[in-house]
């Protein structure tokens, strides 16, 4: 049995960053790469499905962790490895740069027809973006069941069913069961990801990566990269935003500022 | 002549509010001759016409389903079919849990042009241009849809104002096609009640976020809410992690603090998810080490320091 874990490398935007003379994104020396918050959740939710042990179906589970992106990718793929998974993955083709989750979702597909997994999982939404699409456009284009948001999980091997729970707003939750194959989009807490012994991080970087390219999927230039997006980002800009007055100060003197704001609120209630 | 469908959200046969925000925030996209609909989806869908009676709406499509609540497949078939039946050109959707199990599919089955969590949107030269944030919310991001037919909008909640003329629009149904439905959602279970507070009716809340580093420092801000007479809250990471009950929670997927006057958050980032959850909140006083945090963009005063520093030094006042 195999679950697929799709991942996102994502970008966090360092100190006094700027937008680029096409207005069109921000400059890229200001990108700080780190996987995913989501993905690191979901991940840890395949890894101890595998190390239940798939008793059940009396197989083995391989967790085979994909991305799609540029050879900058592969460390975040490699903390994947360390943390558990048994494989990664990652396509890539100068004609991907710029796909939204719908080209993304699309690419994913196309592995995942190749890998025909159990399971497919992706983050509820990624900390850059937070399109929260990803998923459940691969499960579009595969046909196959979804559901989003979830919180926590059961594999049933045997009946080929997964038993889950989403977490909707306020924190109300839903009981559910999913015919597999099926992609579930996994919800932050479902787990505690686990941090990579320094062994594993060595046997990592040693492990290889596969890379596939848009032949290998056979997926047409024009159905990934901006060509193959649902949108087109015509402008970002930094907007204006409120600002919090700074209590300025050493230590003590901005704590008493504080307690006189609180001792003033307390007179009013 | 085009159409802007709406997308009604219901649970336990309840409208949620981010329906009728649909509502006005189709008004500033339609054109004089454009029609807005309004959609939803239910075992009895008749039951929801008169909530959504408002000005601004041309028409109530009730889509009768075989299920009560939200069903991915059942949603999106019936939707899919609507969306081919109508060919509007835009379908406003709310950006909610729901929604993220069938936006992206619809968008991906039928070629939609797909935008989700938009908190603005407009027309420039007659092209619909939506508005949302990127990169953590650091920056905005105006997205548009060359070529596309119909696009579909997740909009976020609270943003827009839900109208308030009443109005009785006509009413039609559309049968949506049969569906074998592959998942199936069973009961709700209620959020942990309160162990012994409620967030939503705490008029003073002290809230910590990653910044207190371990468990063992929870102490030292229970103490210290208790010290100032304020109830403990704290971000997802903490009640995620099991330091404080998930009662504790302020944000979307947790609490909102809708009587709070006085909001202190202590090495709380500002996640949207966690903002959500203080929207209402009169006075907030970020303390981060990180002076670009975004809890500083909606705090009213911030203390750039150590959290630790600050709380030792605040204790030495109460």
């Amino acid at each position: 049995m195999k679950i697929m874990v799709a991942v996102k490398q994502v970008l966090a935007l360092d100190e006094g960053f700027t937008i680029r003379a096409d207005g069109r994104d921000v400059e890229e020396e200001y990108f700080v790469r780190d996987l995913n918050e989501w993905d690191d959740f979901s991940l840890e939710a395949a890894v101890q499905i595998k190390e239940a042990g798939g008793q059940e179906a009396g197989d083995e589970v391989e967790v085979l962790v994909v991305s799609v992106g540029p050879d900058s990718v592969d460390e975040s793929l490699r903390k994947c490895l360390a943390k558990g998974a048994d494989r990664a993955l990652r396509v890539w083709d100068e004609s991907m740069a710029g796909s939204d989750p719908i080209a993304i979702g699309r690419i994913l597909a196309a592995v995942a027809r190749r890998e025909a997994p159990a399971l497919l999982f992706a983050g509820v939404q990624s900390s850059d973006q937070s399109f929260a699409s990803t998923g459940i456009a691969t499960a579009a284009f595969l046909g196959w069941p979804h559901a989003a948001v979830v919180s926590s999980l059961e594999y049933r091997a045997a009946a080929s069913r997964a038993l889950f729970r989403r977490e909707l707003e306020g924190g109300l939750l839903q009981e559910g069961e999913i015919e597999c194959p099926a992609v579930l989009t996994i919800q932050l807490g479902i787990a505690t990801p686990r941090y990579a012994s320094l062994r594993a991080i060595k046997q990592a970087a040693a492990k290889p990566i596969e890379v596939l390219s848009l032949a290998d999927l056979t997926l047409e230039a024009g159905e990934v990269g901006e060509a193959g997006s649902a949108s087109r980002v015509r402008r970002m800009y930094v907007p204006e935003k409120g600002r919090a007055a700074l209590i300025e100060g050493t230590p003590a003197e901005q704590a008493a500022r504080l307690a006189a704001i609180i001792r003033e609120f307390k007179g009013a209630a | 002549m085009s159409e802007i469908l709406l997308i009604a959200e219901q649970r336990r046969g309840e409208l949620r509010p981010v329906s009728l925000e649909l509502i006005s925030a189709a008004q500033g996209i339609r054109r004089p001759e454009d029609r807005v609909a309004i959609a939803v989806l239910h075992e009895r869908p008749g039951s929801f016409i008169e909530a959504l009676g408002f000005a601004g709406v041309d028409e109530i499509v009730t889509v009768k389903v075989a299920t009560g609540e939200f069903d991915p497949d059942t949603h999106e078939a019936a939707l899919a079919a609507l969306i081919g039946a109508r060919a509007p050109e835009v379908v406003l959707v709310p950006h909610s849990v729901d929604s993220f199990g069938y936006a992206a599919a619809l968008a991906a089955r039928l070629s939609l042009g797909l935008a989700t969590d938009v908190f603005r949107l407009e027309r420039d030269a007659g092209e619909l241009v939506a508005t949302r944030g990127g990169y953590g919310q650091k920056v905005s991001v105006e997205v548009d849809f060359p070529g596309r037919r119909t696009v579909l909008l997740a909009v976020r909640s609270n943003v827009f104002k839900p109208p308030e003329g009443r109005a009785s629009p006509p009413v039609t149904e559309f049968a949506a096609p049969a569906c074998r439905s592959r998942t199936t959602l069973e009961q709700f279970i209620e959020p942990p009640g309160a162990d012994d507070v409620d967030m939503t009716s705490a008029e003073f809340i002290l809230s910590i976020g990653r910044g207190i580093g371990e468990e063992a420092n929870v102490e030292t801000f229970r103490e210290l809410a208790d010290a100032v007479g304020a109830t403990l809250g704290c971000s997802r990471p903490i009640a995620d992690a099991g330091w404080l009950p998930k009662s504790r929670q302020v944000g979307q997927s947790g609490k909102t603090a809708t009587a709070c006057k006085l909001y202190i958050a202590m090495g709380v980032s500002g996640a949207i998810q966690h903002l959500a959850g203080m929207k209402h909140v009169t006075t907030i006083i970020a303390v981060n080490s990180d002076a670009g945090a975004s809890i500083f963009s909606v705090a009213t005063f911030g203390i750039v320091g150590d959290i630790f520093e600050i709380a030792e030094e605040l204790r030495r006042h109460f």
